[in-house]
């Protein structure tokens, strides 16, 4: 879309309305839109495209009409599959939700000069390369890493405990990575909820519980939703620890598409799964976001 | 007021303090029940600390509050049976204005039936039945306050504690309010502890006021009392205004006594509040006090002094003078018509002043 086209497309009008982004703003929007149309719609397209097409026998994509990939991905291999990353990604977000709220409501309520200081500590982190974090993990975590030391040093446990390559590792692995943006939307939200509707809550006989229940939980729940969205849809999603971690065993839908891509192949299955995927979360997002907006009325 | 009703709120030598900082020094205060009493000070005088300790959100350091006989000292605000209007409202942003006012009664547990018909008469004392399905956000200023004041009266409680309540709103508006808060405070009956910095706020609504600066309670008493008989400097120059000025004492005559201002003039002031042994005093004058007049007046003192500037304020002249001796004083005198002999900057004139309305704040 250019200036010329978005102005002529527009009636003559009496007046001049300002809403009407004149050729200035569309030339300053122009680089975003030539960004989200390159590695957004175009890509988005393409998925679309191959989702109803067919392989070939070297992993070639022939254009064809057909609905096969999308009646293979309701087959209940990769129905399982799905139920199974919801869970986890499910659980991961409750855990970031019952781990980040503290953290963000405690940063949120400390004095400024402190609040920076912990909010930086929240973003370390991402200092360091993901998977070299993960992989940090892998040490903590295997047989005779850091973790079963401990319990054995401190005679917790007798023999070591098997946390490497289970359920129980990849969704550690997750909650890992993701608590921080858990943590930084609560937090906004905390840091801008005014003390005093808290003290009036007290003031009309609120105890710290009903307090909590009524008054700040439904106040920072955009926090919490936005947490979520950002929690939950790229857990969803994640490949690189369900194999570092779940060594594998435990495949996530992640892990499926990358691996129609990749080794088997198939590209306009992966496609398939990638658009029913994103209409999921497409769901999800609107969902949030509409419980959002009547928070918000 | 009979001062043998029993006191709803006794606050016994409580302090309060913030690190290095004392905000609340060793204050002991009671309030009657059903007494409209105003905490009246400068900000950072405490007297916000002061309403939170009462409301608990704050516990002192020293000292016990008692609320209607019991001991309250360490009992969370969750706890205590009063309420409070906050400066900013705290109204809960995602509620409608009948949820808000709900909200208390919710918390107590209160019967639906025996709620919604308190919370329909909250509504109606401060004319909002209307607008009780809208969001705070929705209202005017004006109208958030009183969904507030509703929100606390509809609990019941022993004490209304109100923290600035009307200093968001416009002159025109927190004059009406002032009024009606007054009125409502009577209807109901309910003991209110009223913080405020407008000291014509606190003139207008008070029973009583305590004075407050620097965390200690100035004067405490009624309207005309600390107006007409302030006992400190602060609480002459904070309430009105006041001319102070220091002199020494010359002289004394049974209720009488003299006392020469630095600058030469000489007065004869009210002995009541000089201790025998004073030598030195500071002297308050209002200045509505000061008569002005061309020909020399019929009170104990009178002397001359310069206009040396005049400035008109509508109902009212306020009048810079200068005596001969060289002290300089505030006068105001009643604009009665507008023809009326005017003063001018540089006339020459009589100032009369009642020995009663001469008041020593400090003597030493």
């Amino acid at each position: 879309m250019n200036a010329p086209d978005a102005q002529s497309a527009q009636p003559a009008t009496t007046g001049h309305d300002r809403r009407q982004p004149g050729w200035r703003a569309w030339a300053l929007l122009a680089p975003m839109v030539a960004w989200l149309v390159l590695f957004v719609v175009v890509p988005t397209v393409i998925l679309l495209v191959y989702s109803f097409c067919e392989r070939d026998e070297v992993g070639g994509v022939i254009f064809s009409f057909t609905l096969d990939n999308y009646t293979r991905v309701f087959d209940p291999v990769y129905l399982r599959i799905f139920v199974r990353s919801v869970g986890y990604a499910g659980l991961t977000t409750i855990i970031c939700v019952i781990i980040g709220y503290p953290m963000a409501y405690y940063i949120a309520r400390a004095p400024e000069a402190r609040r920076n200081q912990l909010l930086l500590l929240v973003m370390v982190p991402f200092w360091t390369s993901f998977l070299i974090r993960t992989y940090a993990w892998i040490t903590i975590l295997k047989q005779e890493g850091l973790l079963n030391g401990l319990l054995q040093a401190l005679q917790l446990t007798s023999s070591p405990l098997s946390l490497m390559y289970t359920p129980t590792a990849v969704v550690i692995g997750l909650v890992y990575a993701y608590l921080p943006f858990m943590i930084l939307p609560i937090y906004s939200s905390a840091e801008k909820l005014d003390h005093s509707l808290v003290e009036a809550a007290y003031d009309l006989g609120a105890g710290p519980l009903r307090a909590f229940a009524s008054v700040i939980i439904p106040l920072t729940m955009p926090g919490i939703a936005a947490g979520t969205l950002l929690v939950f849809v790229p857990a969803i999603g994640m490949f690189a620890i369900t194999d570092l971690m779940g060594g594998a065993k435990v495949p996530m839908i992640g892990n499926v598409i990358q691996n129609q891509f990749m080794q088997a192949r198939d590209w306009p299955f992966g496609a398939a799964l990638g658009v029913v995927f994103m209409s999921m979360f497409a769901v999800t997002y609107l969902l949030l976001q509409r419980r959002g907006a009547r928070i918000h009325e | 007021m009979s001062p043998d009703r029993p006191a709803m709120i006794e606050v016994r030598g409580v302090t309060k303090r913030f690190g290095d900082f004392t905000a609340v020094d060793d204050v002991s205060l009671s309030v009657r029940a059903g007494e409209f009493l105003t905490l009246l000070g400068p900000s950072g005088c405490g007297k916000t600390t002061l309403l939170r300790l009462l409301a608990g959100f704050e516990f002192p350091d020293t000292g016990s509050i008692l609320l209607d006989g019991a001991d309250v000292t360490c009992q969370p605000p969750y706890r205590r049976n009063v309420n409070q209007v906050f400066q900013s409202y705290a109204l809960f942003p995602h509620l409608t204005v009948r949820e808000n006012v709900r909200f208390g009664l919710r918390m107590q547990k209160v019967p639906a039936a025996e709620a919604e018909a308190r919370i329909r008469d909250a509504l109606g004392m401060v004319s909002l039945g209307e607008v009780a399905a809208r969001r705070p956000d929705q209202l005017s200023g004006g109208q958030r306050q009183r969904v507030a004041l509703a929100r606390a009266i509809v609990c019941r409680p022993k004490v209304l504690l109100l923290d600035e309540p009307l200093s968001a709103l416009d002159a025109k508006l927190r004059h009406t309010m002032q009024l009606e808060l007054k009125h409502l405070q009577r209807r109901l009956g309910i003991t209110f502890v009223f913080v405020t910095h407008d000291q014509e706020e606190a003139l207008t609504m008070s029973d009583r006021i305590a004075v407050i600066n620097r965390g200690r309670i100035e004067q405490l008493g009624t309207a005309t009392e600390i107006y007409h008989r302030p006992r400190t400097p602060f609480a002459a120059d904070f309430i009105g205004q006041a001319n102070l000025l220091s002199g020494a004492v010359v002289a004394r005559h049974g209720l009488t006594a003299r006392v020469r201002l630095d600058g030469g003039l000489e007065l004869t002031v009210s002995a009541l509040e000089l201790p025998v042994d004073a030598t030195k005093a500071l002297v308050s004058i209002r200045p509505e006090k000061i008569h002005i007049s061309r020909s020399r007046p019929q009170t104990e003192n009178v002397f001359e002094a310069r206009i040396e500037e005049e400035i008109f304020q509508g109902a009212t002249d306020q009048l810079r003078l200068v005596t001969d001796q060289g002290t300089r004083l505030q006068a105001l005198v009643a604009n009665e018509s507008a023809m009326n002999e005017a003063f001018h900057e540089g006339d020459r004139i009589f100032c009369g002043l009642h020995f009663d309305d001469l008041v020593i704040v400090h003597a030493e």
